[in-house]
C-alpha cells in the first residue's frame, strides 16, 4: 500500500495562488517520483537476483504462457487510456469520462485477472512454485508486479471518487494525472520484467555472473 | 486557518490530537516512545545473555536455545526497531519541519498512517515471543539455511513472524522516507537553502534517503526467504539433509541472501550513523558557541559517505569464500570511507578548539560519542582489511568494533540528543544531576563493557557461543573477565532506568526551560510557542537569513544570531552561505 499512500498529498492547498506550482503540487510530484526510484531500485535488486539465482545450473525455463501477451497488451491499453482520461480532466467540459475512468480501471482489473489467469495454466501444466527456481521466480515477480498494479487500482478508484467529488479542481486533475505516471511506471516494470523472462537464458545468466 | 497551507487537519478531538494525529511532532513522540520501548526489551535480553555469558549455567531458564534467541532479537530490536524508527521516525519526524521552516510534514496522513504501521511491525515482532518455540534463534543476520532448519530455535514460527515483521516494517520505513526527503527537497522556508540546513537535517535526509535505497533489499530478501520457508522454494536453500531426511529444498544460494542482506545491512549503519554525524556536529556547535568548522565538508562528507556506503557490503563476506580481487574491491572502498569520516572527526576537534565549551549534559554526550566513534572506526580500519579481518572475523573483536561503532555511539546521541531537545518538545529541563549521573555510568560503563571485549577477541574467544568455561584455548581468565563485563552490563542497564525516570520525572516536575534555553541559533528555537503548537509557526513562516552556525560572530549583540534574524550586512558574510567568517576565533 505504498503507492496508495504517497497520492495523499497533504491535506495542503492544491490551487495555485500565483501560476506557480502551489508547495503541495511540487511535494506531490516529488514524493512520486521518489516514489519510483525506490520501486525501481526493488524491482533492479529481484531482477539481479534472477540472473544470479539462474547462473546456478539447476535452471529449468518455464514457457511463458501466451496470457501474458494478452496481459500486455491490456495493461498497455491501460496506460494509453488513463494519460487520455487525465489529458481529458484538464479540459473545461470533459467528454465521455465516466467511460474513460472505467475502461481505465477495467485494463487494470483485466490485467490482474490475466495474470491469475496465466498463475492457473502454469499450475495446470504441473508448474508448481517450488518446482524449480524458475517456477519460483514467475511467481515471484509477477506476485510482486500485481501486487503494485493492484495498490495503483486501489488509488485510482480514490482518484475517481475525487474527480467526481471535486470535479474540475486541480487537485484532482493532478492526482489522476499522477495516476498515470505510476501506470506508465507499472507498465515499463512490466515489459522489462516480461522480457527478462522471455529473454535471458541460463547461458546469459553465466555469462553475466563469470560461473562456468 | 493559514493561507500558506489549508486546511492543516487542525485537531478536533481527543483521539486525532494525540492518538492518530497528523502532526509530525505528536507522530515523533509516538515514534519515540515505542522505539524505546521496545529498546527496553533489547537491553534487558542484552543483560539476559550477559548473565549466562558470565555466569555459564547459573540460571537454568537460559539454555543454549533461550541464548540465541536473546542474541537474534537482541540484535535486530536495537538495529532496526530501536535506533533506525528513533533517529528517522523520532528525531527526523521532529526536527526536519521545525528546522527547515515548515508548518509539517508535506504528507501529514501518510506520516500518520508510517507510524502506526511501524507499531504493527513491532507488534508482530513482539508476537514471536509468545508463539510455540518462541521468537527465531538465527543471528540477527538471519542467514539460510540454518536459519529455517530444524535445529535452530523458532524456526516453527518464529522466523515467519520476524520476516513479516521486518516486511511490514520497511513498508513503514519507505511511508516515512518519502514524507523526509520531500519536505526536505521541497518544504523548507524562504531564505532555507540546502547549505543553510543544521548538519542534522543533511545527515537524517541522507540516511533516509539510503534507507530508500537499501531498505528494497532487505524487503526483497525476506520475502523470498519466506517463500523458501512456507512454499519450499529453493531461491536460498541449497539441498540439505537434515535430521536424516533429504528436503524439498535443491540448488539455492546462501550467498546470494547475504549479498542483499548485507547491500540492505552495510547501509543500514550509516541509516543510523549519519543522523548521529549530524546532530553531534549541531549539539558540539551550540555547547561550545562556535560556528561549525567547515561546513562544506561535513555536508560533502555525509554525501561521500552515504554513497560510498553502498558499495562496500560484502566486507562482511570475507569469510564467505569470496574472489581475492572480489575481496580486494571491497577492502578498498572500505578504507576510502576513512577519508570522509575523519573529516569529519578533524572538524569536530576543530569546532572544539578554543570554543567557549559549556559542559552541559547534550555535550558530555557528543563528545563522549567522538570518543567512541574513534575507537570503533579504528576497529573498523583493522576489520576492513581482507587478512586481519579472517583470523578476527568470527571472534569478540567484531562484536566490540560493531558495538562502539554503531551501538554505544548512536546511543549516546540519542541521549544526547533527547537532553537537548527535550526543552523544547515539552518546555522543561530534564534533571541536570541526573543526567550528568546518567552520562557518566553509561560513557564509563560502556568503554568498560566493549573495551575488554577487544582484548579478548584478539586472544581467541569466538563469538555466537554459548558457553565459554571448559575449553581448552580459551584461558580460565577470560571467564573472570566475562563476569566482570556481566556486572557492569547490569550497572549501565541499571542507569538507562534512572534516564527513563528523569523523562518522566522532568514532565511535570522538570525546572520551565523558556523558548531557547541553550540559545541556539537554528530554526527550531524560534518558534513562537514552546513546546510548538499544531502549525509550528503562528501567522506567518519564518524567513531565513544565515546559516544555523552563527555563534559568537564579532559585533553581534548577543553571542548567537538566529537564523531567522533580519539580514545585517555589518555581521552577515555577503557570500551564499549567509555566514559570519568561518571559524573566526581560530
Amino acid at each position: 500500500m505504498k503507492a496508495a499512500a504517497s497520492f495523499q498529498a497533504g491535506g495542503a492547498n492544491f490551487e495555485p495562488s500565483d501560476g506557480h506550482n502551489s508547495t503541495a503540487e511540487r511535494a506531490a510530484k516529488t514524493g512520486l517520483w521518489i516514489l519510483i526510484g525506490v520501486l525501481t531500485v526493488l524491482f533492479t535488486l529481484l531482477l539481479l537476483a534472477y540472473v544470479i539465482r539462474m547462473s546456478d545450473g539447476d535452471w529449468r525455463p518455464v514457457t511463458m504462457p501466451w496470457q501474458l501477451w494478452m496481459n500486455t497488451g491490456v495493461l498497455i491499453l491501460g496506460s494509453i487510456v488513463l494519460q487520455h482520461t487525465a489529458t481529458l480532466l484538464r479540459r473545461p467540459r470533459p467528454s465521455r469520462l465516466r467511460a474513460s475512468f472505467l475502461l481505465s480501471g477495467a485494463c487494470g482489473l483485466g490485467f490482474v485477472a490475466g495474470q491469475l489467469w496465466a498463475w492457473q495454466r502454469l499450475i495446470a501444466l504441473n508448474h508448481p512454485v517450488a518446482a524449480n527456481p524458475a517456477n519460483s521466480f514467475f511467481y515471484l515477480l509477477t506476485g510482486l508486479h500485481g501486487v503494485h498494479v493492484i495498490a495503483g487500482l486501489v488509488v485510482l478508484a480514490w482518484g475517481t471518487a475525487l474527480a467526481w467529488r471535486y470535479p474540475g479542481t486541480r487537485r484532482a486533475q493532478l492526482y489522476v494525472s499522477l495516476c498515470a505516471r505510476y501506470w506508465h511506471f507499472v507498465l515499463a516494470v512490466w515489459l522489462v520484467l516480461f522480457s527478462a523472462m522471455l529473454w535471458i537464458t541460463p547461458e546469459i545468466a553465466r555469462n553475466l555472473c563469470g560461473a562456468s | 486557518m493559514y493561507a500558506d497551507l489549508s486546511p492543516l487537519h487542525e485537531p478536533r478531538s481527543f483521539l486525532t490530537k494525540y492518538v492518530w494525529s497528523q502532526d509530525h511532532k505528536v507522530i515523533a513522540i509516538q515514534y519515540s516512545l515505542t522505539a524505546i520501548a521496545v529498546g527496553v526489551v533489547g537491553l534487558i535480553l542484552s543483560d539476559l545473555m550477559r548473565l549466562q555469558l558470565g555466569f555459564p549455567g547459573r540460571f537454568a531458564f537460559i539454555d543454549a536455545n533461550h541464548y540465541y534467541q536473546f542474541v537474534t532479537m537482541h540484535g535486530m530490536i536495537m538495529v532496526i526497531y530501536l535506533l533506525t524508527a528513533l533517529f528517522l521516525g523520532g528525531f527526523g519526524n521532529y526536527l526536519i519541519p521545525l528546522m527547515v521552516g515548515a508548518r509539517d510534514m508535506v504528507f501529514p496522513y501518510m506520516n500518520m498512517l508510517s507510524y502506526w504501521v511501524y507499531q504493527v511491525a513491532v507488534w508482530v515482532l513482539m508476537a514471536s515471543f509468545f508463539v510455540p518455540g518462541g521468537p527465531t534463534g538465527a543471528g540477527w543476520t538471519l542467514y539460510p539455511p540454518q536459519a529455517i532448519l530444524p535445529g535452530t530455535p523458532g524456526t516453527e514460527w518464529g522466523i515467519v513472524l520476524m520476516l513479516i515483521s521486518l516486511a511490514i516494517f520497511i513498508v513503514a520505513t519507505t511511508m516515512g522516507g518519502l514524507n523526509y526527503v520531500t519536505t526536505v527537497l521541497q518544504a523548507r522556508a524562504e531564505g532555507m537553502t540546502l547549505m543553510r540546513m543544521p548538519l542534522t537535517v543533511w545527515g537524517i535526509f541522507v540516511a533516509t534517503i539510503l534507507a530508500l535505497l537499501a531498505f528494497p533489499a532487505l524487503l526483497v530478501s525476506a520475502i523470498m526467504m519466506l517463500l523458501d520457508r512456507l512454499l519450499h522454494t529453493s531461491f536460498f536453500m541449497p539441498s540439505v539433509v537434515s535430521m536424516g531426511m533429504q528436503l524439498k529444498h535443491n540448488g539455492g544460494s546462501p550467498l546470494l541472501f547475504q549479498h542483499l542482506f548485507w547491500f540492505f545491512g552495510h547501509p543500514e549503519v550509516y541509516i543510523v550513523a549519519l543522523p548521529a554525524f549530524g546532530i553531534v556536529s549541531d549539539l558540539i556547535s551550540v555547547h561550545a558557541r562556535k560556528s561549525i568548522f567547515g561546513y562544506r565538508n561535513m555536508v560533502w562528507a555525509i554525501l561521500a559517505i552515504g554513497g560510498l556506503s553502498l558499495v562496500v557490503w560484502a566486507h562482511h563476506m570475507f569469510v564467505s569464500g569470496m574472489n581475492p580481487y572480489f575481496g580486494f574491491f571491497f577492502a578498498t572502498t572500505t578504507l576510502i570511507i576513512a577519508v570522509p569520516t575523519a573529516i569529519k572527526v578533524y572538524n569536530w576537534m576543530l569546532t572544539l578548539w578554543r570554543g567557549n565549551i559549556h559542559l552541559t549534559v547534550p555535550m558530555l554526550f557528543a563528545v563522549g560519542f567522538v570518543s567512541t566513534f574513534v575507537i570503533g572506526g579504528l576497529t573498523g580500519l583493522f576489520l576492513g582489511n581482507v587478512s586481519v579481518d579472517i583470523p578476527l572475523s568470527n571472534t569478540y573483536f567484531v562484536v566490540a568494533h560493531f558495538h562502539m561503532v554503531m551501538g554505544v555511539s548512536p546511543i549516546l546521541v540519542v541521549f544526547g540528543g533527547l537532553y537537548h531537545w527535550y526543552p523544547k518538545i515539552t518546555g522543561r529541563m530534564l534533571n541536570d544531576g541526573l543526567g550528568k549521573f546518567h552520562f557518566w555510568v553509561t560513557f564509563l560503563g560502556t568503554y568498560a563493557i566493549y573495551f575488554p571485549m577487544h582484548y579478548l577477541g584478539i586472544l581467541g574467544m569466538p563469538r555466537r557461543y554459548y558457553a565459554y568455561d571448559n575449553y581448552q584455548f580459551i584461558p580460565g581468565s577470560a571467564q573472570t573477565l566475562n563476569a566482570d563485563i556481566t556486572v557492569i552490563a547490569f550497572l549501565v542497564g541499571l542507569a538507562q532506568f534512572v534516564f527513563l525516570f528523569n523523562l518522566a520525572w522532568s514532565l511535570f516536575k522538570g525546572k520551565p526551560s523558556g523558548a531557547n534555553p541553550w540559545r541556539a541559533a537554528s530554526l527550531e528555537w524560534q518558534t513562537p510557542d514552546t513546546p510548538p503548537i499544531h502549525g509550528n509557526w503562528g501567522a506567518t513562516l519564518p524567513v531565513v537569513h544565515r546559516w544555523p552556525y552563527a555563534y559568537s560572530v564579532p559585533g553581534a549583540a548577543q553571542d548567537f544570531i538566529p537564523q531567522n534574524a533580519p539580514a545585517d550586512p555589518a555581521l552577515d558574510d555577503p557570500g551564499d552561505l549567509g555566514q559570519a567568517v568561518e571559524g573566526a576565533k581560530i
